[in-house]
């Protein structure tokens, strides 16, 4: 169990008032919160140790090099990934999967080839495997979802062929709450000797990940929706894979001799992380990792699905709401309420302290597949309780008021 | 609650000049992809004036009933007149505070009028 109310002193934020009332901070699957623990690790960091990593000889540059690889190997022990310098450190996920689709895929994808993604995909995992194969006159190909928001596998192990390079599937949909059986996934696409992406940005914040367990060749986290700060994420790829992938930006920290016309790269991580990297945002991501640690993801998990289902409960007792949500989904509840857009929710929301998001969530085609203009949508972190579901329930009865 | 004040209701709910013009000579659509809200927009213009303006579309309460309000606050004016107005004007006629972030759901009426003109300048 979770010590809600102790939790939620660590995160000053919540203290603010919107509109006058409490504020119900429902917004996580776009960004979380940070505890003091991350803010303080941020202003000590620049406090005390702030100077460039590597290459430094001083004190200072020597101290912000170890704090920045001692995030590199607290990363790779949350997502138990074998090496540590198979974490390569990124502004986002975004960033990770664009690394990925201009390294590994202009290396390994060609003319001919596919690619699957799937219909949940954030747009994050999508367009940059649709540029991809514009730029290789590949085929992308995409596992639907089924009326129950699971994707259809059987559809997948149809798709699945020798032409198959790569499966590029998210690890839960930030829209539906969708959690994909990315273990099988995985299997039946190495099967087939294809390479697999897991956009875990969702997926990472909620449930304990053990990346050599499930195997996937590539996984991609956002630190900012894990209680990090932004501008902190991170890609894993396994070792050999890494190795033979070329360089994605080129500049400084990454090379290991220069000439005026050519040059030589070093080995990894510093062969991805080009130019100074997010510094102080890093070593702050590993307070909060240490933070998430400290609380269990076990813990976490339970509690959102205390409060996903008590959404669900109050939220389906009227007629007006329908809910898009699979059952065992993680901790985001969609919906719309008949005859209301959702923007005009989101405001409504606003105006009684519940920060809620609307709109297409960056996932068109998945909007549309649902064949709704747009959604409203609440996703749930650690420091939430019943009563910020309750006064999302209360400002639901009176937009529903409003519009009578 | 002041952005959805009594008359935005009224008007999102009871939508004036909704649906097709059959006279119109100007014609425009647009859309917003963020939040999916479209808008289509008919006039007629006669020796430089609005005379009569219809809409059709769907969308949040804002957008539809600004627009829905447009149609009966342009009849009269000039082409000029129109091009020359701007959000201060909207937020006038609407009479709430808009926050930035539904600032372009109020807007979008007046931007598909603007384009109708437009269109029908170089028709």
């Amino acid at each position: 169990m979770l010590n809600v109310e102790e939790i939620r002193k660590q995160f000053k934020i919540l203290d603010r008032k919107i509109n006058g009332k409490r504020l119900a901070y429902l917004d996580n699957a776009s960004t979380t919160q940070k505890p003091h623990k991350v803010i303080q690790a941020l202003t000590d960091y620049y406090e005390n140790n702030n100077s460039n990593i590597h290459r430094g000889i001083h004190t200072l540059s020597e101290e912000s090099t170890t704090l920045y690889e001692s995030a590199r190997v607290t990363l790779q022990k949350f997502l138990n990934a074998k090496l540590a310098h198979e974490i390569i450190f990124t502004r986002n996920t975004t960033e990770a999967i664009n690394l990925v689709a201009y390294t590994f895929g202009e290396k390994n994808i060609h003319e001919g080839d596919e690619i699957i993604v799937s219909e949940l995909e954030h747009h994050a995992n999508l367009i940059p495997w649709q540029e991809l194969c514009k730029r290789k006159k590949a085929t992308l190909k995409v596992i639907p979802i089924k009326e129950d928001l699971n994707l259809d596998m059987e559809i997948y192990e149809k798709l699945l062929s020798e032409k198959t390079k790569l499966v590029a599937v998210t690890g839960m949909s930030n829209v539906t709450g969708t959690i994909p059986n990315i273990k099988k996934i995985i299997e039946l696409a190495h099967k087939f000797n294809s390479k697999v992406l897991i956009d875990g940005a969702q997926l990472a914040a909620h449930t304990k990940i053990d990346l050599q367990e499930l195997n996937c060749d590539f996984f991609t986290i956002s630190g900012h929706k894990m209680l990090g700060p932004t501008g902190s994420g991170a890609l894993y790829g396994k070792e050999e894979l890494l190795n033979e992938m070329p360089p994605f930006l080129f500049g400084g920290g990454m090379v290991l001799h220069v000439t005026q016309q050519e040059t030589s790269y070093t080995g990894l991580p510093d062969k991805f992380e080009a130019g100074t990297p997010n510094i102080a945002e890093t070593i702050a991501f590993k307070s909060a990792i240490e933070y998430l640690e400290e609380i269990g993801m076990e813990n976490i998990q339970k509690h959102e699905k205390e409060l996903t289902d008590y959404a669900i409960e109050l939220f389906s007792k009227h007629k007006e709401v329908k809910i898009f949500h699979p059952e065992n989904g993680g901790g985001v509840v969609s919906f719309t309420i008949e005859g209301i857009h959702p923007h005009d929710i989101a405001s409504i929301f606003n105006e009684y302290g519940v920060a809620i998001r609307s709109g297409k969530h960056c996932a068109h085609p998945l909007i549309e597949r649902l064949k709704i203009p747009s959604l409203a949508r609440m996703s749930f972190y650690i420091y939430n309780n019943k009563e910020d579901v309750e006064q999302a329930e209360k400002a639901l009865k009176e937009t529903i008021k409003i519009f009578k | 609650m002041d952005l959805y004040s009594e008359i935005i209701l009224d008007y999102y709910k009871n939508p004036r000049n909704k649906g097709p013009l059959k006279d119109a000579n100007a014609y425009s659509e647009e859309y917003n992809p963020s939040c999916g809200d479209k808008i289509s927009i008919q006039l007629k213009i006669e020796d430089n004036k609005i005379t009569k303006a219809n809409f059709d579309g769907i969308g949040c309460a804002i957008s539809q009933a600004t627009t829905s309000m447009l149609t009966e606050e342009i009849i009269g004016k000039t082409i000029e007149e129109i091009k020359a107005m701007d959000t201060p004007d909207i937020i006038n006629m609407l009479g709430i505070e808009i926050s930035p972030g539904r600032i372009k759901c109020a807007l979008l009426g007046l931007s598909t009028i603007k384009k109708a003109i437009i269109l029908h300048k170089h028709a």
